[in-house]
């Protein structure tokens, strides 16, 4: 599989993600510069962490507007995946690709630690057959991750079974102390309705190896991998 | 000619900022401050636009990029 992991200005996990990729996944991968709007060849678009254009406005709100954010729609449109993380998942946010918006930290803090997601779908790209109920550890690094979105909108997601991955206890109970950030209904990570964009805000490509503390986010690799081979 | 744009949060948002504002303003005294609400403040200069385009323009920036509709309302003021 050929991915494209795009670079903002302000990018910090796009290293982490293209690593993971080609080093310890062994598949192609490339970056793709904001200014380009060509996406043609790629199996798969990463968005990374990061801080994309020092989200000064809010975040991911200029970056949504970089040139490869037309390319990065057109291509999640025809069904291609894309997956966003940290603030490549609120870039998903701002283009309207995924939905809900990102509310600062319950706490106000920026959070920087490990914590335990809930696999709740196994039929997204990055969650193709992952048994529902795994447990997940990865860590987090975000300000403004406190997911929002009024109530009868979260119910029609979760009617829609769009929520993909919860902050839970290491045992994967829901707990408002695991839910570290505030999100509405422990939310960590979504998807659209053709499953094939999926955003979170905790960080796979830092997990992916043991040497890492936690090689759990590379199942979410493999995941898209699996769902790249179906297609 | 200036458009001032204000965003804050919709009332049906809790403001994490804010309510730590408001927690500190009642450890610092002030009483009777029942609420506190964080927001932006813009201010756009234009030039050569008649009053109607500047607003109209002015709104639609707000609209498209300084506020974010899931979580912000805005409101445009013209100066003349």
């Amino acid at each position: 599989m050929k991915v494209g992991v795009v670079t903002f200005p302000g990018s910090n996990s796009d290293h982490d993600a293209y690593h993971v990729v080609k080093h310890v996944m062994g598949q192609d991968a490339r970056f793709v510069w904001h200014k380009d709007a060509d996406l043609s060849g790629f199996d798969a678009v990463i968005l990374p962490g990061g801080f994309a254009y020092g989200d000064y406005l809010r975040t991911g709100a200029i970056a949504r507007f970089s040139p490869v954010m037309g390319a990065v729609t057109e291509f999640a449109k025809s069904g291609g995946p894309v997956i966003g993380i940290c603030n490549g998942f609120q870039i998903l946010q701002e283009a309207g690709l995924l939905p809900g918006a990102m509310l600062r930290n319950r706490a106000v803090k920026f959070l920087s630690e490990p914590v335990h997601i809930r696999v709740e779908r196994d039929d997204t790209i990055a969650t193709f057959g992952l048994p529902v109920g795994s447990v997940l550890t990865m860590p987090i690094a975000h300000g403004e991750g406190n997911f929002y979105l009024p109530d009868d909108e979260l119910d029609r997601l979760e009617g829609e079974g769009r929520v993909v991955f919860r902050y839970v206890t290491k045992d994967g109970r829901l707990d408002d102390a695991a839910n570290v950030n505030g999100s509405c209904r422990a939310i960590a990570g979504v998807c659209n309705e053709g499953r094939n964009v999926v955003g979170l805000m905790p960080h796979p490509e830092r997990a992916a190896e043991p040497e890492l503390g936690s090689a759990d986010g590379r199942r979410l690799f493999e995941a898209l991998t699996r769902a790249l081979v179906r297609a | 000619m200036k458009a001032r744009v204000f965003v804050t949060l919709k009332k049906s948002v809790f403001d994490p900022q804010g309510q730590t504002i408001h927690d500190a303003l009642g450890s610092m005294g002030y009483a009777g401050v029942a609420d506190v609400r964080q927001g932006k403040f813009f201010e756009l200069s234009f030039e050569g636009l008649p009053e109607e385009k500047a607003r109209q323009t002015a709104d639609d920036i707000a609209r498209r990029v300084l506020a974010n509709p899931v979580i912000e309302s805005y409101r445009v003021e013209v100066l003349g």
